[in-house]
């Protein structure tokens, strides 16, 4: 076991283990932001450069910090390692000026975007994004495609996070989809906008951490903080049958999979169970969800409302690590 | 009398074929290696010599193939990185298309000290008639027995490929170039893990410049010890610069390592001064992605010491006053040229370049050069000359790959060595005798 210190917090994990994973592992505000990593996809992450942190030293043996930041999804701890995610002034500059990055060719179109009131982009420049715009120029455009009649690419959105076309690649078994052309006007593609018609192509909606790529059969029907996200399960010959129904009254408006508190997915399912099973006859319910009391979708609908969390500063951040931590854990139920 | 490693023979009529090139004690290398020498006592001499990776990091050579992984059982591959890509840089063509063979004796004692069976040389796309001349000297290599199984007899078996890019910079950089070969999308990997672990199709790789592998022959036949007596300090050896803009004598040069800038620069052997008989204004001394330095800080350190043509002295100073040797692209600009003009050039080529794999280097370098294009074209304002310096300096370290540094250096130090030039341009971009907008007023005038 190897022992890592992320934010004056200790844990002990096995060899191999990532930054990231180890932070996930404590849990709370040391867990730094990923929105390209995704567990369940082998070679994901390193892109994005949000959960860059800072070794402050390296290991036991070779305390020497390390002379960048590093991407904490892609780097393994070392027997001894310290690391300092919102305790470095550093990181969290840093992490402004991705957000930065990341928007200056982003639509900024939330109010007309299905994903808003679950994009991690959102919520990601809700806390470390700048009040105003410096980029002044034009941003770059591009055409809205069809994947399949099922699912919408809005390239303008994309952050080229590489998730899809890992998702593509791993869990389809005819691979068409990929990244078209160089920088920063690479798009993704589903090459020459072959569709994809296998059945768990669906899944590239559920790990697009934007609104980039949309389920048709959703589109506009409704805001998701007006739904109620529901534990479902039906017996199904192609995946597990657990999903996660988002209902309002009886009506089933759409089906993803159930996402954990690091918005992954548990369990990849089934383009039937997503697209086709719209009817609350299709479904065991077993329950809601449990979620966050800072997202937008537990809006009006829960028992047990609380202020938010009050935010700490950053100087005192790392007494009151443990107290953020409770309070955000404090997930309520629907009512 | 100056004295030279590689290029040495190269006015020699029909160097470029086999028998000539032999009969000047070509491959003796492979000969003394093959028969008389360990791959280690290969590698201890390489290591000796002091030679730095000539692609632009200056890595020591040895060490990097010390690093190579020999438990592992897997084969092992070098690859030759001939994807000469960097604005300023064009040495290796020219020790290609003159001295193919150098580079297949260097390849070949260097797979022998690696324990590589298969070696690759990658060339840049629009070499394309190099290919031919590359491959030629192989099959005649093939020939006379010097590729191919049981080389010279020996044990030792050895296939080289021509792969040619299709003009991509990022597929320099090495771990791109990997997936590259592997027929993928020219994506530099993440690191660790490094290609002298996990490199090509998953095996222990080593991945060296051009010029690096030529080195070797002689290094083999003369020992290590012999080459380090060249150069001076832990700059050891010859190096190639290519020299361009305004010059005299642009083209490619083999210096010893320790000659002075200033020699280099108004030597009639070497660049032979300023064109036109100019002030010189600035030099890029390492091909496009160092730092440029204005005429007072290249000719002499901030401490008033002679600039000498060496790693240590170049980078004297840091990047406060100092810069790179780099790849030996050597550029000069005169008192008539724009500094914004061609920081702008540069930031277009970055942002053209760039992979597009991580935000900081796929927004920046667009960005970056959509500023700089607004400041040249006279629509700049003053406080977007610290919006480029904010930009690059959260690229410069966040990236992937180290493109996202050489695309903001330029710019940073373009800032930081001429801002008054920005700020002129800001204020009266009419005044710039480069100006777009200044020819035009003058056609509409006259
Ligand atoms: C964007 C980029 C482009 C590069 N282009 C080249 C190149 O064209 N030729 C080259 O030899 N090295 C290039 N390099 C450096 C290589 O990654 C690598 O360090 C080098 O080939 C190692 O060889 P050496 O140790 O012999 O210098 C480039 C690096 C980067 C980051
Ligand atoms: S720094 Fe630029 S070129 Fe390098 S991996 Fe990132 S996006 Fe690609
Ligand atoms: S999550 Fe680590 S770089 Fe994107």
């Amino acid at each position: 076991m190897l022992k890592v210190t992320i934010d004056n917090q200790t844990i002990e994990v096995e060899e191999g283990t990532t930054i990231l994973q180890a932070a996930r592992l404590i849990g709370g505000a040391v867990v730094p932001p990923a929105m390209c990593y995704y567990s369940k996809l082998k070679d994901s992450g390193g892109k994005c450069r949000t959960c860059l942190v800072k070794v402050a030293q390296g290991s036991a043996r070779d305390p020497r910090p390390m002379p960048k930041l590093v991407a904490s999804c892609r780097t393994p701890v070392a027997d001894g390692m310290v690391v300092q995610n919102i305790t470095s002034q550093e990181v969290i500059d840093t992490r402004k000026a991705i957000v930065e990055f990341l928007l200056i060719n982003h639509p900024l179109d939330c109010p007309v975007c299905d994903q808003a009131g679950e994009c991690d982009l959102q919520n990601l420049s809700y806390e470390n994004g700048r009040e105003e715009s410096r980029f002044e120029e034009s941003k770059r455009t591009f055409k809205v495609i069809d994947i399949g009649d099922k699912i919408q690419l809005h390239m303008n959105r994309c952050i080229l996070c590489y998730r899809c076309v890992y998702t593509a690649d791993q869990l389809t078994n005819k691979r068409s989809h990929g990244i078209l052309y160089r920088g920063d006007v690479s798009e993704i593609s589903t090459y020459i906008q072959n569709d994809i018609t296998n059945d768990f192509s669906g899944n590239i909606i559920d790990v697009c951490p934007v609104g980039a790529l949309t389920d048709k059969t959703f589109r506009f029907k409704n805001r998701v903080w007006f739904l109620n996200p529901m534990n479902a399960h039906r017996s199904c010959t192609k995946c597990s049958g657990k999903v996660t129904a988002w209902m309002r009254g009886d009506e089933v408006y759409r089906v993803t999979g159930r996402k954990d508190q690091f918005g992954e997915v548990e369990e990849f399912i089934c383009n039937e169970c997503r697209f086709e099973k719209k009817d609350k006859e299709d479904w065991v319910i077993e329950g809601p969800r449990n979620i966050k009391r800072a997202s937008v979708i537990s809006q009006n609908h829960y028992l047990n409302a609380r202020k938010p969390s009050v935010i700490i500063p950053l100087e005192n951040r790392t007494e009151s690590l443990e107290e953020y931590a409770k309070e955000n854990s404090n997930e309520n139920k629907i009512s | 009398m100056e004295r030279k490693i590689l290029l040495k023979n190269v006015d020699v009529p029909g160097i470029r074929t086999f028998e000539v090139y032999r009969s000047t004690g070509g491959y003796d290398s492979v000969e003394k290696a093959l028969k008389k020498m360990t791959p280690d006592e290969v590698v201890e001499e390489v290591k000796m010599s002091g030679l730095r990776g000539r692609g632009g990091a200056g890595f020591p050579a040895g060490m990097k193939w010390s690093f190579i992984d020999k438990k592992s059982g897997n084969p092992r591959y070098l690859i030759c990185n001939a994807d000469e890509s960097e604005p300023g840089t064009f040495k290796d063509r020219y020790l290609m298309e003159k001295l193919p063979h150098l580079l297949i004796e260097g390849m070949i004692c260097s797979c022998y000290a690696l324990g590589a069976n298969t070696g690759y040389i990658y060339v840049r796309g629009e070499y394309k008639y190099i290919i031919g001349i590359l491959n030629q000297a192989i099959l005649e290599a093939y020939e006379k027995g010097f590729l191919g199984k049981n080389i010279l007899g020996t044990a030792f078996n050895l296939d080289i490929h021509v792969h040619s890019g299709a003009g991509a910079y990022i597929c320099g950089e090495e771990t791109a170039q990997i997936e590259s070969l592997e027929g993928k999308r020219g994506n530099p990997r993440i690191k660790p893990p490094f290609p002298a672990v996990v490199g090509l199709y998953g095996c222990p790789t080593v991945v060296n410049n051009v010029e690096t592998l030529a080195n070797i022959g002689f290094i083999v036949n003369n020992g290590g010890g012999e080459y380090a007596k060249y150069g001076v300090g832990k700059s050891t050896g010859t190096k190639l610069i290519s020299a361009c803009g305004n010059i005299n004598n642009p083209g490619v040069y083999e210096i010893e390592l320790g000659l002075s800038v200033r020699e280099f620069l108004y030597d009639p052997k070497y660049c032979g001064g300023v064109k036109n008989g100019k002030e010189l204004k600035a030099v890029i001394a390492g091909g496009s992605s160092v730092p440029i330095l204005p005429a007072s800080l290249i000719l002499k350190t901030a401490a008033g010491e002679e600039r000498l043509m060496t790693y240590e002295s170049l980078a004297d100073g840091g990047f406060v006053s100092g810069t790179m040797l780099g790849s030996g692209g050597f550029i000069v600009y005169d008192e008539d040229a724009c500094i914004v003009r061609n920081t702008w050039n540069l930031a277009r080529f970055y942002h053209h370049e760039s992979c597009g794999q991580c935000s900081p280097c796929r927004e920046g370098t667009g960005w970056m050069e959509s500023v700089l294009h607004r400041i040249e074209n006279g629509h700049g304002r003053t406080k977007d000359i610290d919006l480029l310096v904010s930009i690059a300096s959260k690229i410069e370290g966040n990236t992937i790959c180290p493109l996202g540094d050489a695309a903001a250096w330029p710019i940073a130090s373009a800032i930081r060595h001429f801002r008054h030039e920005f700020e002129e341009h800001v204020l009266h971009p009419e005044k710039c005798i480069n100006s777009t907008i200044r020819q035009f007023d003058d056609v509409t005038i006259s």
